[in-house]
């Protein structure tokens, strides 16, 4: 099936952004409300598809739409379309649907930035890259959006560029992004090569026919370009530096959207992943380990901000984790995913909120005993709280459970192992989630008297609101009668086995809750009953230490990587000038020195040069006599 | 008696007129030297002819002894008014071309 | 020698003979030539060696290139240098000091491995075919056969080189020329200068050998008016030699005597 309308998706906010950049200061009134408008009606088309979807048989909803043949080169033929199935519908409405709130959100937030302009323009541009990926039709479509996501978070993250600091973490996003963007080429090679195709219909057409060994390739620089995305490990130092963009930004960006790029990237690919076993694994590896790697780091942060980053990270973890959990776990990753979407935006919003109460002060260890001051993002950032934190009936609860259940039921050693991870990452969540609520709302007052906190103005606080019943009632929609899991199997999980259960759900949830509660308790009884100092201390443990190195990962990446690449540009360098360039001063030095020496023969005499010619011509004749012997 | 020893005395005469171009100093005498080694080679011609037996060496000797009184003339004309400028005939005075 | 001419390579001693005497003198009348350290004893070894050359040429049948050798050459090319010797300067010995440093000890090494070169290349060499001699080719004489020659074969070869003959006279003129720079002095101006330079005595021009004598010969000074003899009316070099005769005797007031001889 075919739809006209799916290009507007794209061409609303593109168009938006490409025009606030191009009217410059003249647009500075009013490009803020166009670009949250034209946001908005993207919202609106993907509304309209959505119902219209809903309206089709569960076989017929998927359409797309040819915009041109882009790339036609011999065997390799790429057309520029788009599709839109039951998985990119949910993003589209994420995206769109999240996004119009945090344009709405930062029309207040930026107010008193004379660069407004060109934040929304670089607001739309993300949009429209983002819908992009989500859209494509190959992986060559997909990687355009990927890219452009990029290019969009490079350019927010340094959006105050006037900052050293921040040009320089914009930069890092940029080049761990691109490490990921290598594995995204080389999969996307690899498919072509062994597969002939690169989109997406074809490529599951043609799975079958490919060896394990090319498939698990693929896979292997699929999960490399996912992790290079959402921040998982070994490419996730650049997550917790990107905090440096304005609120907005980690909220919608690194909160919300690009970071789950990698996800709908691995979830897309299922049909390579459920053929390549071994690649699966390592995708649930890689999710576990950044899970509890993001919750460790999280319990040491003081800056409200980088402690909710590291929050995302752990969670998009789960999302890995669970993505990693063959068919069944596909449809909870992406649930988690949309959950996280509503509570981490949300929180991401509220701290924003309470930055701007605070002047801009971002340690917690200034804040104290909020609440009374913020009520409103008190009562928003609190339920996000619950949510994330997994509390029935609130939205974490249900998708974060069920991936824990997934996980204990896959059995063996590897079911337990994943199983216990996650649910230990359930613990360590609840405690630092609970640190930074009560550091920042509750206890005494620990900011000096400069600061005077306030409520934020009502565009900053509606779609706080918006998401926080986001956070509640998402959960509870999203598993009301397997709504989700039956909504997404057309795409994901076309026969799904039935999986032996190991522990039955309630298990799961009881053992869920009570180590939540534990975390809970142990964050209260340090934070709260006692008094929380406002200089961070420090004759901590070494755990505490290594933590707020974040976990040595800028220590271990600049010893094993910058500081040798160095060594090799500088080894490059001297090579260039005393090799390279002095091979050419040589020759100019040699040419010299020849014609010094050769000037000696320029004596002026006659005679003398008699002499060379009389002894040329004796050589003449002297090579004659050895030619006739 | 072999023809080829005419051929011997023109390569000695050709040598020692080469030689001399080198070693004097005066103009005059170096151009002399010059006609000794024109006049190995007519030499040569000659033999030659008699030893093919048709007289194209002769001919050609006729030809380098025109060519050379040409050459002498001019060359000479030269010599004199090199003289007239510089007042020397030595060759070893013209090396203003030095380095 | 016309008869050696025409048996060659059938009597072979006459012309040995003759090349065995001549050739060494040849060389070493060019060694000399090389050696010599006044121009003039090069330019009289120079013609020695063009007359053995001549009769080479006409002992090896090439009549007329011999004579041609003789009157071309040695004739009008020799004397054309010796003219110029004197022109330039006859006295202007080269001086044997080297003054480029390691000449001579190049030149030796380059005498003696080009000759050698030479030599050896000429003895390796073979022409196929034994000395033809020229019998057949001077059946109708010499010169009859060259000319033939001449005027069949080489006919445009002979119109350059007499285009580049008469080119060469022309241009020994225009070298020759003297161009005057300034105006040429002429009889007026060179008298104002003898009477602002020099004595009164030489200004109205310095007697002829034999004026103010009966005698009017080369070696006999001129008598001044006052009796004695001018010093400068005869060549220094007639004086160097010493070969002045006293004119003492041939002074006027002595003319009486003589008077019937002379007159």
């Amino acid at each position: 099936m075919t739809s006209n309308l799916l290009v507007y998706l794209i061409a609303l906010p593109l168009f938006g952004s490409a025009l606030l950049l191009l009217a410059g200061r003249k647009s500075d009134k009013w490009g803020h409300i166009l670009a949250t408008l034209l946001s908005a009606a993207s919202f609106g088309v993907g509304l309209y598809e959505f119902s219209q979807m809903l309206s089709r048989a569960n076989d017929q909803r998927a359409v797309s739409q040819k915009l041109f043949s882009w790339i036609s080169v011999g065997s390799f033929q790429v057309d520029a379309g788009l599709v839109l199935d039951q998985l990119s519908i949910c993003f589209v409405l994420l995206i769109t649907g999240v996004g119009t709130l945090i344009h709405i959100y930062s029309i207040a937030y930026m107010s008193h930035d004379r660069d407004r302009r060109r934040f929304f323009a670089y607001l739309n541009l993300f949009i429209a890259a983002m819908l992009l990926l989500v859209l494509g039709d190959s992986y060559l479509n997909l990687y355009v959006g990927w890219e452009g996501v990029g290019l969009a978070s490079y350019l927010l993250i340094g959006f105050w560029n006037q900052k050293p600091t921040y040009a320089t973490a914009a930069k890092k996003a940029f080049v761990a992004n691109r490490v990921g963007d290598l594995g995204l080429s080389l999969a996307i090679m690899i498919s072509f090569a062994t597969l002939g195709t690169v989109s997406f219909a074809g490529v599951k057409a043609h799975a079958g026919q490919a060896s394990t060994g090319a498939l698990t390739a693929i896979g292997i620089m699929l999960l490399v370009a996912a992790t290079g995305k959402s921040a998982q490990f070994p490419l996730q130092a650049w997550l917790g530096d990107a905090m440096a963009g304005p609120t907005p930004v980690s909220a919608l960006i690194h909160a919300a959207t690009m970071v789950t790029a990698g996800v709908y990237l691995i979830v897309r690919s299922n049909f390579i992943f459920d053929a390549a076993p071994t690649a699966q694994l390592l995708v649930a590896i890689i999710g576990a380990i950044t899970l509890l790697f993001g919750a460790v780091i999280g319990m040491a942060k003081d800056d409200i901000k980088k402690a909710l980053a590291a929050s995302t990270m752990s969670q998009i973890g789960y999302m890995v984790l669970g993505a990693g959990l063959g068919p069944v776990g596909y449809a909870f990753a992406i649930m988690h995913l949309l959950t996280h979407g509503f509570f981490k935006a949300g929180m991401f919003l509220g701290a924003g909120s309470v930055m701007h109460g605070m002047d801009d002060e971002v340690n917690m260890r200034r804040y104290g005993g909020l609440r009374k001051f913020m009520p409103i993002t008190f009562a928003t950032f609190g339920l996000g709280y619950l949510a994330i934190i997994g509390v029935p009936p609130f939205a974490g609860f249900y998708s974060k459970d069920k991936i824990i259940e997934v996980a204990f039921n896959m059995g063996g050693v590897k079911g337990v192992t994943l199983g216990t991870a996650a649910l230990l990452g359930a613990a360590i969540t609840a405690f630092y989630m609970t640190r930074v609520v009560v550091m920042t709302f509750a206890g005494n007052k620990r900011w000096d008297e400069k600061a005077h906190p306030h409520e934020s103005p009502a565009l900053m606080w509606i779609p706080m609101v918006l998401l926080a019943l986001g956070s509640v009632a998402s959960g509870f929609l999203f598993t009301h009668g397997n709504s989700l899991v039956n909504w997404l199997s057309p795409v994901v999980a076309p026969n799904p086995e039935h999986q032996s259960e190991m522990l039955k759900p309630a298990v799961v949830s009881i053992m869920a809750l009570v180590v939540v509660l534990i975390g809970v308790a142990i964050a209260m009884m340090k934070y709260l009953r006692a008094e929380v100092p406002v200089e961070a201390p420090e004759n901590v443990s070494v755990f505490t230490k290594i933590a707020r190195r974040d976990l040595l990962q800028d220590d271990f990446n600049e010893a094993v990587f910058m500081r040798p690449g160095l060594k090799l540009t500088e080894a490059l360098v001297v090579t260039d000038n005393a090799v390279i360039d002095g091979a050419v001063r040589g020759v100019a030095r040699l040419t010299k020195g020849t014609g010094s020496v050769l000037r000696y023969t320029q004596t002026g005499f006659v005679r003398s040069y008699a002499m060379w010619i009389l002894l040329g011509a004796i050589g003449l004749i002297a090579a004659i006599w050895v030619v006739t012997l | 008696m072999n023809s080829a020893n005419y051929l011997y005395v023109a390569a000695l005469l050709f040598t020692i007129g080469s030689i001399g171009v080198v070693v004097r100093r005066n103009a005059i005498v170096v151009f002399m030297c010059i006609e000794l080694m024109l006049n190995a080679a007519n030499l040569a011609f000659v033999t030659f002819a008699r030893i093919n037996g048709n007289l194209d060496g002769q001919v050609m000797a006729f030809f380098t002894m025109v060519v050379a009184a040409c050459e002498v003339v001019v060359g000479l004309a030269i010599i004199v008014t090199i003289y007239r400028s510089r007042r020397s005939a030595s060759v070893d005075d013209a090396s203003l071309l030095k380095r | 020698m016309i008869n050696l001419a025409l048996v060659v390579g059938k009597t072979a001693a006459p012309e040995a003979t003759m090349f065995w005497i001549l050739a060494p003198l040849a060389i070493i009348a060019a060694l000399g030539m090389l050696l010599a350290k006044k121009a003039v004893h090069s330019a009289i070894l120079m013609a020695w060696v063009m007359i053995t050359l001549a009769i080479f040429y006409i002992a090896q049948g090439a009549l007329f290139l011999g004579i041609v050798q003789v009157v071309v050459y040695t004739g009008a090319v020799m004397m054309l240098f010796l003219f110029i010797l004197m022109l330039v300067g006859v006295d202007s010995a080269d001086s044997l000091k080297e003054t480029i440093t390691g000449l001579r000890p190049i030149a030796i090494l380059a005498f003696v491995g080009f000759g050698g070169l030479i030599v050896s290349l000429i003895g390796r060499a073979t022409l196929g075919h034994d000395a033809v001699g020229l019998d057949a080719a001077n059946a109708n004489g010499n010169v009859p056969a060259l000319a033939e020659l001449l005027f069949s074969k080489y006919v445009w070869a002979f119109e350059v080189v007499s285009a580049l003959l008469i080119t060469a006279a022309l241009g020994a003129m225009v070298l020759a020329h003297n161009h005057r720079v300034t105006a040429k002095p002429t009889q007026r101006d060179l008298s104002i200068l003898r009477f602002r330079t020099g004595s009164l005595a030489s200004a109205a021009g310095l007697p002829n050998p034999g004026v103010y004598a009966l005698h009017n010969a080369v070696d006999v000074p001129a008598l001044l008016p006052d009796g004695s003899a001018a010093p400068t009316s005869i060549s220094a070099m007639l004086e160097a030699r010493g070969d002045v005769i006293d004119s003492s005797p041939f002074q006027l007031g002595q003319a009486e005597e003589v008077e019937g001889e002379d007159k």
